[in-house]
């Protein structure tokens, strides 16, 4: 089962690694913040990994969600869910908060690109 | 306001339906998944439905942007609040055991409290910068 | 939940997991190669449905659902909203990518190579499990009444810090409120620019 702990391990920084991607690489804004946006659910997902419990070999009290149950005593681990659960809804009040900033700048600029942007400052 | 009628028909027989479910998850997350922050974006989704089909102009009539900066301050508020209650009550900062004679049952009572504060403000916030944002074109 | 499962159950956890995963690879790719910013928004749904599904599998039921209602359904929308206001084509680049790329494959050896150290997966005596969860989950349901783990944790147990995240939330909606909530004052000037 190793292979299968890792191979999420890895999707993790492969999407992480491809947020990061979006936010450098690209002149967008926009394209930059669902960068970032696929970078934080990386993580997230990271944490989730991690919080995982499955017990090898058993029959059925093998881990399950973190809801009690008559019968069952593994359970996955609560704590990077609550972490997580309230991450995400912060992560959409910060995208909130960048997605109102551009369209200001969109107002002030007439533009949402890096460059063009530069370019009217300078004038 | 969208023309489609079979939208129009469709968003209003899903909207209530889906503020009920948002109320079920509001005061269901003590036992299932669910809680105040996955309620409160439920809820405010069934508004965002209907600004989507019948326009942000009528959503911010049905839902006027003066409440909704109530309802956003309220949520903390209420928050706080019972921390302080139990502050008062004689117990620490959001201590809920104070709130009854047996702690577990003080501490359902803060909990289900506390969740609703954050029902409120989260369902209020999304709902109030959706309609910030997709206002701001017209 | 998958509440029950023995040797095949699980087998079938890992093969949705792995599953899952690699469309969650492919939809991520075509996020970062297109340029149509709706498509890209749209692709952004389907990403957080696919990671919602994962974490389903993973066993955080509260996550998954949380994300399956903001990532799929609000962050989609308000993206929506802003694309529409700030034009649909995302300009093509002006450098190549060799820069970005070098950098980011750097970044991500290094980190995939660190991830040769992390505990294997889903071992019950991991050393995040070992902490405060063990806690938790022996006595929470005595000290609070409420079933729901997640819930326990997250209202009575860290109070403060959701007390914190409700705060960050409120100020975002205030912040949003300043940035667009005013008129727009210098409307006919942008017009005339356009």
């Amino acid at each position: 089962m190793d292979v299968i702990g890792h191979y999420n391990y890895w999707v993790s920084i492969v999407l992480m690694m491809a947020g990061f991607y979006m936010v450098i690489a690209s002149a967008n804004l926009v394209k930059k913040l669902v960068g970032l946006n696929v970078f934080q659910t990386a993580v997230f997902l990271l944490y989730i990994t991690m919080s995982k419990v499955s017990v090898p070999d058993c029959a059925i009290d093998c881990g399950t969600a973190p809801i009690f149950k008559e019968g069952f005593t593994v359970y996955s681990n609560p704590l990077p869910s609550v972490l997580i659960l309230t991450a995400i809804v912060v992560s959409v009040s910060t995208t909130a908060v960048a997605l109102a900033i551009i369209v200001r700048i969109k107002e002030a600029y007439g533009s949402v690109e890096e460059d063009e942007m530069l370019r009217r400052d300078g004038e | 306001m969208s023309d489609l009628l079979i939208l129009r028909i469709v968003a209003k027989l899903l909207i209530p339906y889906i503020l009920l479910f948002g109320l079920y998850v509001q005061t269901h997350g003590d036992f299932g998944p669910g809680g105040g922050f996955q309620a409160g974006v439920i809820f405010a989704s069934g508004f965002i439905l209907y600004a989507l089909v019948f326009g942000v102009a009528n959503a911010r009539r049905v839902v006027p942007p003066r409440l909704m900066a109530t309802l956003i301050a309220l949520g903390v508020l209420l928050f706080a609040g019972v921390g302080l209650a139990a502050l008062l009550m004689g117990g620490n900062y959001l201590e809920y055991a104070v709130f009854a004679d047996q702690p577990a049952r003080g501490n359902h009572i803060g909990i289900w409290l506390v969740e609703l504060g954050v029902g409120i403000t989260v369902s209020a916030v999304m709902l109030t910068i959706f309609l910030t944002i997709a206002g701001r074109g017209r | 939940m998958d509440q029950g499962q023995g040797k095949g159950p699980r087998l079938i956890t890992a093969v949705h997991d792995i599953l899952l995963l690699t469309l969650l690879l492919v939809t991520t790719v075509a996020v970062v190669r297109l340029r149509n910013l709706v498509a890209v928004v749209m692709l952004l749904g389907l990403y957080s449905l696919l990671m919602a599904a994962v974490w389903l599998v993973l066993d955080a039921v509260d996550v998954a659902f949380t994300e399956a209602a903001v990532g799929a359904g609000i962050t989609t929308f308000l993206l929506l909203a802003a694309v529409l206001l700030t034009g649909q084509e995302e300009k093509p680049p002006r450098r190549g990518p060799i820069g970005p790329l070098l950098i980011v494959a750097a970044t991500g050896a290094v980190l995939l190579y660190a991830t040769a150290d992390m505990p294997p997966f889903g071992a019950p005596d991991n050393p995040i499990h070992r902490h405060v969860a063990p806690y938790y989950i022996d006595r929470s349901l005595d000290e609070t009444g409420v079933p729901n783990m997640v819930t326990a944790v997250l209202a009575s147990y860290r109070g403060y810090d959701t007390l914190g995240e409700t705060t960050v939330i409120f100020t975002a909606g205030v912040a949003v409120l300043v940035l667009l909530g005013g008129r727009r004052r210098r409307e006919d000037e942008i017009e005339e620019d356009e």
